[in-house]
């Protein structure tokens, strides 16, 4: 066993330089260059503090495919055999997970759904849910949510604002009804909720989360997308900027997961409320269907293309390889080589 | 364990240097069963005597030193590394040398591969291990500029059965682990990454010998395995998700359009 582990070691510095490549798509997650700073320590002794393991197992949860966070809190748990730590760890890592996987639990008192996410976090167990002017309190562990209570007005948008963020509200939610089967969306107010009409700029934030899980299938997925809704009332223009992630994980007899993500922004005229949340959704349609027909493309060039330059279905011969000729192949090269180097 | 082999279906197989990593750190009394039973991609090592790059992996180790298929040498310098018996090196030189043919001319144009043959300490026959490691990526081999990342490891490792009236048993097991990233449009990033496992047996008569027998189990095996991942896992996650987000207006039985159209044709019906 000693040996294994020292083995280890020196591959240790080996694995960190080949993974930097790949970490170039990735979201990146605080806790995931806490990781690496644990592997680098590790250099020097074997023993595991407390803290670092708190660490690797927070690290573990953040990483969980969509859906997957009970599963792979329930494995952590066997692996770190210390229901103190555990707590610790999943205390830190919860709440993260579940803001940035924008997860939807349902109300305490059955009246819906509210979304978890950083723009309607009053603090961490409190959440806005600003179509109903409720707040939420949410044990982020055990993913439900245990209290509502109205909304108090300072959490609150102002009149003016709230008639934009309800006319968005409300045509995102016939797109998201329409396009994605189990989706839900939000639009929230992070900037200038005090503002008034014919005065400064203010920020909404509209969200649309969709997650797949079945066991059954082997397979989970979850798509995300931000836009950023930037209403400018001097220059009467509306700027929207949109971050769609999507990710797919397959698990029958193996492991493969697909992570793509699309930046994408257009701008419309502000017209009244009713008119702008018509058009914010409308471009907002638009990009997100294509970035869909450029995710389609990628597949099918996947397919010809991409895996070619790893490997060919068949040799340029087009046919099979003969491998008992293989070797009078080489050494009939080696002498033509010969040949050529005494001429 | 089965935790721990449980997590490592989970995590993003980008990051399964990361995740194995920690696993031994929390885990350190199962260290050699989890690097035995978790497939990470291969490293590569310099052989500084023949001026070619190796693939490391359990089975050309010892210790903390890994030998070169090439000049059959340890690095770092080892005093009594293991060997393999003078008969089995000489069929490890030809397949070397056949395989890098397979490779270079034939399948991967380019990549490095290393195989090693070994007795297994029970029972008869003996082992081997054929390994290819492929970048594709553009600052890699890739020719055609297509993959901003690509990496291609395939591990085959075969137990080769003594040979019993002119034929021997052979068990494949293969793994390839995949990963790459494209470049389509500018502000679209498109990442797939995993790993499939398969299995397969054949009792083949020796009469072209073994290296022929054990290569076009592998060549078979490799196609089975990159029609498997193109097909059931790419198409796999494809429809995952298309099932999240359908494209607006498509009509299918499940969609909004074709539920409601559905909807008209059914009223429609019950009204006449």
């Amino acid at each position: 066993m000693c040996l294994a582990f020292s083995l280890f070691m020196p591959l240790l510095s080996l694995f960190l330089f080949s993974r930097d490549d790949r970490s170039a798509h990735e979201v990146s997650v605080d806790r995931s260059t806490m990781a690496e700073h644990i592997l680098e320590d590790e250099e020097e002794g074997l023993e595991v503090t407390d803290e670092q393991k708190i660490g690797l197992a927070t690290w573990f949860l953040l990483k969980s495919p969509p859906g997957e966070i009970q599963q792979v809190a329930k494995s952590i748990r066997g692996v770190l055999m210390d229901e103190r730590l555990f707590d610790m760890a999943a205390k830190e890592a919860f709440p993260k997970y579940n803001m940035e996987q924008m997860i939807a639990i349902d109300l305490a008192d059955h009246s819906g759904q509210v979304l978890l996410t950083k723009y309607g976090a009053i603090d961490v167990s409190q959440h806005l849910d600003p179509r109903t002017a409720q707040v939420a309190v949410i044990d982020h562990v055990k993913q439900v949510c245990t209290d509502v209570r109205p909304a108090a007005d300072d959490e609150l948008p102002s009149a003016f604002v709230e008639e934009h963020r309800a006319s968005i509200d409300n045509e995102l939610v016939k797109y998201v009804e329409e396009a994605f089967p189990k989706g839900n969306c939000a639009v929230y107010c992070t900037c200038g909720k005090d503002v008034e009409s014919g005065g400064d700029e203010f920020e909404l934030k509209a969200v649309i989360s969709a997650t797949k899980f079945s066991a059954q299938n082997f397979y989970s997925g979850s798509w995300r997308s931000v836009w950023k809704i930037q209403v400018n009332q001097e220059l009467q223009t509306v700027e929207i900027n949109g971050k769609i992630n999507v990710i797919a994980h397959y698990f029958e007899e193996g492991n493969v997961q697909l992570e793509t993500s699309s930046e994408c922004s257009n701008s419309t005229l502000l017209q009244s409320p009713a008119d702008t949340g018509v058009a914010v959704v409308n471009v907002i349609q638009y990009l997100e269907s294509d970035y869909l027909g450029v995710l389609e493309e990628s597949y099918s060039k996947v397919s010809d293309n991409s895996f070619k330059e790893l490997r060919r279905k068949l040799p340029v011969t087009r046919t099979r390889f003969s491998w008992n000729n293989a070797l009078q192949l080489s050494l009939s090269r080696e002498i033509t080589k010969e040949l050529s180097l005494t001429r | 364990m089965e935790a721990a082999m449980d997590l490592m279906r989970r995590m993003p197989p980008t990051q399964v240097d990361t995740a194995l990593s920690s696993l031994l750190l929390l885990l350190p009394q199962y260290s050699s069963e989890l690097l035995s039973r978790v497939d990470q991609p291969l490293q590569v090592a310099w052989d500084a005597e023949c001026l070619k790059h190796y693939l490391l992996c359990d089975y050309n180790r010892d210790g903390d030193s890994y030998r070169s298929p090439w000049s059959c040498k340890y690095f770092p310098s080892l005093e009594d590394g293991a060997q393999p018996s003078d008969q089995l090196r000489k069929l490890e030189v030809e397949a070397n040398e056949i395989f890098a043919i397979y490779r270079d001319h034939r399948y991967y144009e380019g990549g490095i591969s290393s195989v090693y043959l070994w007795e297994p300490e029970i029972g008869g026959g003996f082992a081997a291990c054929f390994l290819i490691k492929k970048d594709g990526s553009e600052d890699g081999q890739g020719r055609r500029g297509l993959l901003q990342h690509g990496l291609w490891d395939a591990i085959h490792v075969l137990e080769v059965g003594e040979e019993d009236e002119g034929l021997a048993h052979y068990r494949l097991t293969s793994t390839v682990m995949l990963s790459f990233t494209t470049k389509d449009a500018p502000s679209v990033s498109f990442s797939l990454s995993g790993s499939i496992t398969r299995e397969m047996q054949a009792d083949l008569s020796v009469a072209e010998g073994h290296l022929t027998n054990m290569g076009r189990m592998i060549e078979e095996m490799e196609g089975k395995l990159r029609n498997g991942l193109d097909q059931v896992y790419f198409g796999k996650t494809k429809e995952v998700v298309f099932t999240l987000r359908e494209p607006l207006g498509s009509l299918t039985a499940t969609s909004a359009t074709g539920q409601s159209l559905q909807q008209v044709v059914m009223d429609d019906i019950l009204r006449k």
